[in-house]
């Protein structure tokens, strides 16, 4: 876990789980859309395990349901962490 | 008429090494995969021939098998271009004794210290037995049936068997076949010790008279099988045939072999019966050979009573000497090691024997490579049997021919 979870600590962890599901790092922008960086369901949820685990943010994979970008997904992060 | 089963792909992933000609190359040398008391495939690095994301989402049963697979329908041309086949006309049949294991047991972990919300939505599509031939369907667009064959250590043969009625029944034209298993933990190893199954020594020897049981290994092995007709319109090579199926149930104990043999010796005679071969016909005898004291008696038993005097001549070995036991693996892998040693005319000793067992009876159990005799069939073919046993009185068995010496096609071979 980060010392202070920013949004600079929450995007470089976002990023980082991303790469580790298979995605190319370089493809990993605000406006890519999660299924075109072949990120399904249950990569969602344990994106979602990670994100709770790791940074310990409230969120549930539920949550994820909606979600079409990555720009989506750090938005949920920031407002789960109480940034926004 | 039955139509026939040609082999046009071979692919295997064993602790000899990856790839279809290492298992022979090495098997010939005398060489062993076996190290520490255990066959693991030290050379297979799974990021070396996955994306990242397939190595995640698959357990490395799985992951043998898609590598086998690569191999296989490289060497029957199905990766330059379009499929051969209509893809609802290709089946694929991959069979695995245990599934992923190691998925299951590192997600208990999990749920006993991080508790159920982080156990993994992927374990279930991971460790699930059908993953092999799922994943295998689903990278290649394959779409006619696809499944698991369960039967233990005779999963893969019997996936082959399989193959061979799909074919016959003309409910597919091709089917991608074979067996993947990675099961080595420590809690699957000591189950196989309890069950007086594992060798204590460290140092399986089939046949041997010091053998005292079994060491696990892992691996896969895939084939490629096309009706002759269908190989033959596309101009395939041919590698092979499987000649001949049999199978059959000892309903007689939940692991120990029939004493008698006498169901194991049906499944080979059904075989032989199946493929039309004579007992004197076989060139190589690829046994099951676990390096149990119960197998291996029951096994030269039913040898003896299916072949009869022809057993004592015919060049026979174990592939689970040097590679250890590949369980639902184990009878792709020993198919397309009899293969290979049909097609090289050469046969692999069963490495380490030293002193066999007289209790045996007479054989011919070869302790290095030894030239094949010459072809018995028409057109110059050499036939060998595969035969495979598992927990729960499975029987089955293989026979197999390699193609022509000279057209490299079975055409005209009848």
């Amino acid at each position: 876990m980060p010392d202070t979870l920013d949004r600079t600590a929450i995007e470089t962890f976002v990023v980082d789980a991303l790469v580790d599901l298979g995605v190319d790092r370089e493809s990993i922008v605000d406006d890519a859309a999660l299924d075109e960086l072949e990120i399904d369901s249950l990569d969602l949820v344990e994106l979602s395990q990670s994100i709770r685990k790791q940074l310990d943010i409230p969120v549930k994979p539920k949550d994820f349901d909606q979600l079409y970008t990555v720009g989506e997904v750090l938005a949920l992060c920031r407002r789960k962490a109480g940034l926004e | 008429m039955r139509p026939r089963a040609v082999v046009t792909g071979l692919g295997a992933v064993t602790p000899l090494g990856v790839g279809a000609d290492a298992l022979h190359r090495r098997a010939v040398a005398g060489e062993s995969g076996l190290a520490d008391g255990l066959g693991l495939c030290r050379d297979f690095r799974p990021a070396d021939h996955l994306s990242r994301q397939q190595v995640r989402r698959t357990d490395r049963f799985t992951q043998l098998a898609l590598v086998a697979a690569a191999e296989a329908l490289a060497q029957a041309g199905w990766t330059d271009g379009p499929l051969p086949y209509p893809a609802e006309r290709i089946a694929c049949v991959v069979g695995c004794a245990l599934g992923g294991t190691a998925s299951f047991e590192s997600q208990t972990e999990v749920l006993r210290q991080q508790g159920g919300e982080f156990v993994s939505p992927l374990m279930v599509p991971a460790m699930m037995a059908n993953a092999g031939a799922s994943q295998i369907a689903q990278r290649y667009g394959l779409r006619g049936e696809a499944l698991c064959l369960a039967s233990a250590c005779s999963s893969a043969t019997q996936a082959i068997g399989t193959a061979l009625l799909l074919l016959a029944a003309g409910a597919a034209d091709a089917v991608v076949v074979g067996g993947a298993e990675a099961s080595t933990s420590e809690l699957v190893r000591a189950a196989f010790r309890t069950a007086g199954a594992l060798s204590e020594s460290g140092r399986s020897v089939p046949f041997d008279r010091d053998r005292d049981g079994l060491l696990i290994g892992e691996g896969a092995g895939i084939l490629v099988l096309e009706t002759e007709s269908g190989a033959a319109a596309r101009g395939a090579t041919v590698l092979g045939e499987v000649l001949g199926y049999g199978a059959t149930c000892d309903a007689h104990h939940l692991t120990a072999p029939d004493p008698t043999g006498e169901p194991a010796a049906r499944a080979v005679t059904l075989a032989l019966d199946a493929a039309g071969v004579a007992p004197g016909q076989l060139g190589y005898l690829n046994a099951h050979g676990t390096g149990t004291v119960l197998n291996d008696r029951a096994e030269c038993d039913a040898l003896r009573l299916a072949l009869g005097p022809a057993v004592e001549a015919v060049p026979l070995s174990s592939t689970k000497s040097c590679t250890g036991h590949l369980f639902g693996a184990a009878g792709a892998v020993e198919a397309i090691a009899t293969l290979q040693a049909l097609r090289h005319a050469t046969a692999p000793p069963t490495v380490g024997l030293r002193e066999p067992d007289e209790k045996l009876g007479p054989l011919n159990l070869i302790r290095r490579a030894t030239p094949l005799a010459a072809p018995a069939l028409p057109g110059g073919r050499r036939a060998g049997l595969s035969t495979s046993f598992g927990f729960g009185g499975h029987n089955a068995a293989l026979v197999l021919a390699a193609a022509g010496p000279t057209t490299g096609t079975t055409k005209g071979q009848e």
